[in-house]
């Protein structure tokens, strides 16, 4: 009897292995094409804190070059940011960082408040996963999940990724117990040019309202930020599409002078940024480029320096050490995105072509 | 008793009535061959067996048909 | 809450560790809580019409069972007095008091059943007859979960009261679980008030080799419900959702499938319920015997759905067949017809009503009907055949033979098969229309083109599929030849025994159609 008892523990034992170490090999990897999913986990990898941290969608993860704000005024940044990040998983993976260090100067870029819902399955995901285990994942969950989603799946990934054991890539073995760093402190590199075309023109809403749900999470950042002492600024990336209608732009000032956060929209001061839309994205203009987001940064670090007190960390020898692995980093990066760019005309190991079939 | 046998044996010549008690159990005869015994029964002996007797303990041998019959027949 | 809901594996795991917690005695109360709580979550108003049946079932079996005690008592007290007529007479009497009290439950209760499941099934046929104008209007009827399960049930228990074949339970709440006891309820089987109440409300000490039998069970349902049924079950609604597409040799591939898939599906389904039952020490009665290793079609009915058909011979057979007004026709009809047609007259009369009402059970479609009737034809010619076939064999020799019996096993497979697509295709002309295409359309080159790969189903879906085929088909095999495949892995050293459960889990977890699937294609961030 004993014996069947310790048998039964250790095939059971074993039966976990097994499920761990398949789920461990059936999630997506994200580190080839669609590498967004990859960039909430990079966060814990980190080896230092940071003074600025970024939450938000793509607007800031592609368009705010975190190197460039360390070489040019030393400042240390971080943005945790994922494709159409809702305001709620802003505010969730915000309250998450918190956990870990208390940035001085938090930023927010403010297009997720037009949803007021959760919106997508599979970008749910790609903010959600990477998250270590809080409350602030099991709350950002309850807040992300569609109709369709349960909260086991996200408890038990491979519930959910299961079914990809037919479609397994090298990547997937190569990468089942490390994963390589595809950004930089957050920020998503692209240094190929499409200039930006025509957008079509804002269709009229009916209701131009922000949601309750999405500015009752902006009012949760806010009070988190003041409690913590830490300065919030709320921004609106300068990228035109998808449309910032005034309507809402008023709404964001209003809640800002109301609050007493900063809000800025880069929209009008593409000209004073220095961005010129035909050379700085690499989309259409939909997002900006390389080019165009250290174009941002510097514009506004020095708004940064100016008005907050950072620390310039390049004399801090630690700080250095740690950073100029990131520059390499990042130069390496850019050289071979450049090269590749010079030999075929587009990127072949970066963005869409280099997703896996 | 005879009688019966000849009904059983009617139905199914390749089996001996006098000894098997696992008719049902054993599904040697069927629900249609049931209703062909009671209702030869029914004309050889004017007894009529109800729905209800229909159980295996009465069915199971010729010997515990008999008795239904017997049973039945007193009433 | 489906079996294959996340929702539903919770519920389990939450009433078995109670289970195992409680106070023995409260073990069944429990159960009967938790079954309730089980079909209030699926819909509150559904706990209307099975407590409309509880109650009515409840007050009418004791009042039958006073009846009984009052005619014992009397017949004991008087036993010198009486003579046999007047003993006679008085049970008579005492019969047609019972006799009133089931039809008003009946009535009832079937009654409930018949408006809920066929009204709207009703009101169609007599549209089809009347002009655009004056058509009727449909009605909105809700459906109870299981109701012709539980329906079902209750009435074979009621039957068996009034007959004096079972005591009626006194206790209500005992009652109100045999009626709504949760893993049978969605599914059946329809179990016997005498069988499931031997071990249903009795105290259940855990023990280990009963609790790892019932998840063991509870897994190899799992296995074929969600590894296969729920994978093969795309290609099925592919290819009898578009009939235009998809006729001649499809149809085949079709039946074939949709063969499979009901197996997995409905043997899945129920060995989940019985694994749960038996988790919990209870014995629920099997539904399910090898059905595919038929060789007739009369063989094939006593292997599957076991608990339905010896409910319809018991309930509804044998009834009209012995009844008086039958045995009298019976006589007429041998003394006109002649002896051997004069017998069978009884028998296709009750088995032409009992195949109706299990078509109609089936559900609320011409379909059904006519598939009962099919199957009701076919047992007829095969009856009508069986002094051929004693001949051919005395002839041949060739029963007990493997390529003989093979074929046997076969070709009632086909012809269930074949009888079954009414449960597929839209109507009855069309199911006509596309079996016809089987044969008139022929064309084998589908397997070969590659348009097997158009259907739903990847090949790696296929490898699945065709590992699982292996899967089942061995174990059924083992369980035909060997015995009970559960008993030889338990007398095999432990950890093979847990190590078979832990494969199975894991090979439901990785290869289980369950889930949204996975579309890379959706991950590419586009624009936001």
């Amino acid at each position: 009897m004993k014996k069947r008892i310790i048998s039964g523990i250790l095939v059971l034992a074993l039966m976990l292995g097994c499920l761990y170490v398949a789920q461990r090999l059936l999630v997506p990897k994200y580190q080839k094409g669609i590498v967004e999913g990859s960039m909430i986990a990079e966060y814990y990898k980190d080896k230092s804190d940071h003074e600025v941290l970024f939450v938000g969608d793509c607007e800031v993860y592609e368009n705010f070059s975190t190197i460039e704000l360390w070489k040019d005024y030393g400042i240390t940044s971080y943005i945790r940011g994922s494709a159409q990040q809702l305001t709620w998983q802003s505010y969730y993976l915000l309250e998450d960082a918190l956990r870990y260090e208390t940035p001085k100067v938090v930023v927010f870029n403010v297009l997720a408040l037009k949803y007021n819902e959760p919106q997508n399955e599979a970008y749910n995901r790609m903010s959600i996963d990477g998250m270590k285990w809080s409350m602030s994942k099991v709350n950002d969950i309850k807040a992300s999940m569609t109709p369709d989603e349960t909260f086991v799946e996200y408890l038990f990934p491979l519930l959910r990724y299961h079914s990809r054991w037919s479609e397994l890539k090298n990547d997937d073995f190569e990468h089942i117990f490390s994963k390589d760093l595809v950004s930089h402190n957050g920020y998503y590199m692209r240094v190929d040019t499409k200039a930006q075309g025509d957008f079509p023109d804002p269709t009229p809403l009916a209701d131009y309202t922000l949601g309750d749900k999405a500015m009752g999470y902006l009012q949760k950042m806010v009070d988190l930020c003041k409690e913590k002492g830490i300065d919030l600024i709320l921004i609106k990336a300068p990228t035109e599409f998808p449309h910032w209608y005034d309507e809402w732009d008023e709404q964001v000032r209003a809640f800002a002078e109301e609050n007493g956060v900063e809000y800025i929209n880069y929209i009008p001061l593409q000209d004073e940024i220095g961005l010129d839309m035909t050379q700085d994205t690499y989309d259409a203009g939909l997002h900006l480029n390389t080019q165009g987001a250290e174009k941002m940064a510097k514009y506004f670090g020095q708004y940064l320096v100016d008005n907050y007190d950072l620390t310039d960390y390049r004399t801090d020898a630690s700080y250095a050490s740690i950073w100029q692995e990131k520059v390499d980093f990042y130069n390496e990066m850019k050289a071979q995105q450049y090269s590749e760019l010079e030999q075929y005309g587009e990127l072949r190991s970066f963005g869409a072509n280099a997703i896996e079939d | 008793m005879d009688t019966l046998l000849e009904i059983l044996q009617d139905l199914h010549p390749e089996v001996d009535f006098e000894t098997c008690d696992t008719l049902i159990d054993d599904k040697i005869i069927d629900s249609f061959d049931i209703v062909s015994i009671i209702s030869e029964i029914n004309e050889e002996f004017d007894v009529v067996i109800p729905a209800e007797e229909i159980i295996p303990e009465n069915f199971n041998s010729a010997e515990a048909l008999y008795d239904l019959i017997q049973r039945l027949g007193d009433e | 809450m489906l079996f294959t809901s996340y929702e539903f594996i919770a519920f389990l795991a939450i009433v078995f560790v109670l289970y195992y917690l409680v106070p023995k005695r409260a073990q069944w109360p429990l159960l009967l809580v938790f079954s309730y709580v089980f079909y209030y979550l699926a819909d509150p108003r559904y706990l209307i019409f099975i407590l409309v049946t509880t109650i009515s079932t409840y007050v009418l079996s004791i009042r039958m069972e006073k009846i009984n005690t009052e005619q014992n008592a009397y017949i004991a007290e008087n036993k010198a007095t009486l003579s046999r007529e007047e003993k006679k007479a008085y049970k008579a009497k005492m019969k047609a008091r019972k006799w009133h009290l089931l039809l008003v439950c009946l009535f009832l209760n079937i009654g409930i059943l018949a408006v809920t499941k066929y009204t709207n099934f009703v009101i169609n046929n007599i549209n089809s007859f009347l002009s655009d104008a004056s058509k009727l209007q449909l009605v909105d009827m809700i459906i109870p979960m299981g109701i012709s399960f539980y329906t079902f049930q209750t009435m074979g228990y009621i039957i068996d009261v009034y007959r004096g074949k079972q005591e009626a339970q006194k206790n209500p709440f005992k009652l109100a679980l045999f009626v709504s006891f949760f893993p049978q309820l969605v599914q059946g089987p329809i179990s016997r008030y005498g069988d499931l109440s031997q071990t249903l409300f009795s105290e259940h000490k855990f023990e280990g080799k009963t609790v790892s039998f019932g998840l063991t069970r509870i897994l190899w349902g799992y296995f074929k419900k969600v590894v296969i049924a729920d994978r093969i079950i795309t290609a099925v609604t592919t290819l009898v959702g578009n009939p235009d597409q998809y006729a001649g040799t499809y149809v085949f591939i079709a039946m074939l499938f949709y063969a499979f898939e009901l197996y997995c599906d409905f043997t899945g389904g129920i060995d989940i319920t019985i694994g749960i039952a038996e988790v919990m020490g209870i014995r629920v009665a099997e539904n399910f015997n090898l059905p595919y290793f038929s060789k007739n079609i009369k063989e094939y009915w006593n292997r599957w759905h076991i608990t339905m058909g010896t409910w319809f011979t018991d309930y509804i057979f044998y009834p009209i067949s012995v009844c008086g007004p039958m045995l009298k026709l019976s006589k007429w009809s041998r003394a006109h017809l002649g002896e051997t047609i004069g017998k069978r007259v009884p028998i296709y009369l009750s088995s032409f009503v009992v195949w109706f009402a299990t078509g109609i059970w089936h559900g609320a479609a011409w379909n059904f009907i006519v598939w009962g009737l099919m199957n009701f034809v076919v047992i007829m010619i095969s009856q009508e055949l069986e002094p051929l076939y004693a001949k051919f064999h005395h002839r041949f020799a060739v029963e007990g033979k493997a390529p003989w019996e093979a074929f046997r096993i076969i070709r009632t497979i086909l012809l269930m098969s074949c009888i079954r697509m009414f449960d597929c295709y839209r109507d009855v002309p069309l199911t006509f229309k596309m079996v016809g295409t089987m044969f008139t359309q022929a064309d084998l080159s589908v397997f070969t083109n590659g348009s097997l790969l158009g259907l739903g189903i990847t090949a790696a879906d296929y490898l699945v599929l065709v590992v699982g085929f292996v899967i089942v088909l061995s174990v059924s095999l083992y369980k035909y030849h060997r015995g009970p495949v559960r008993e030889a892995l338990y007398a095999k050293p432990a950890a093979v025994y847990y190590g078979a459960m832990a494969l199975l889990f894991v090979i439901t977890i990785i290869f289980g159609a369950y889930g949204a699937g996975y579309d890379s294609s959706q991950f590419i961030y586009n624009q936001f």
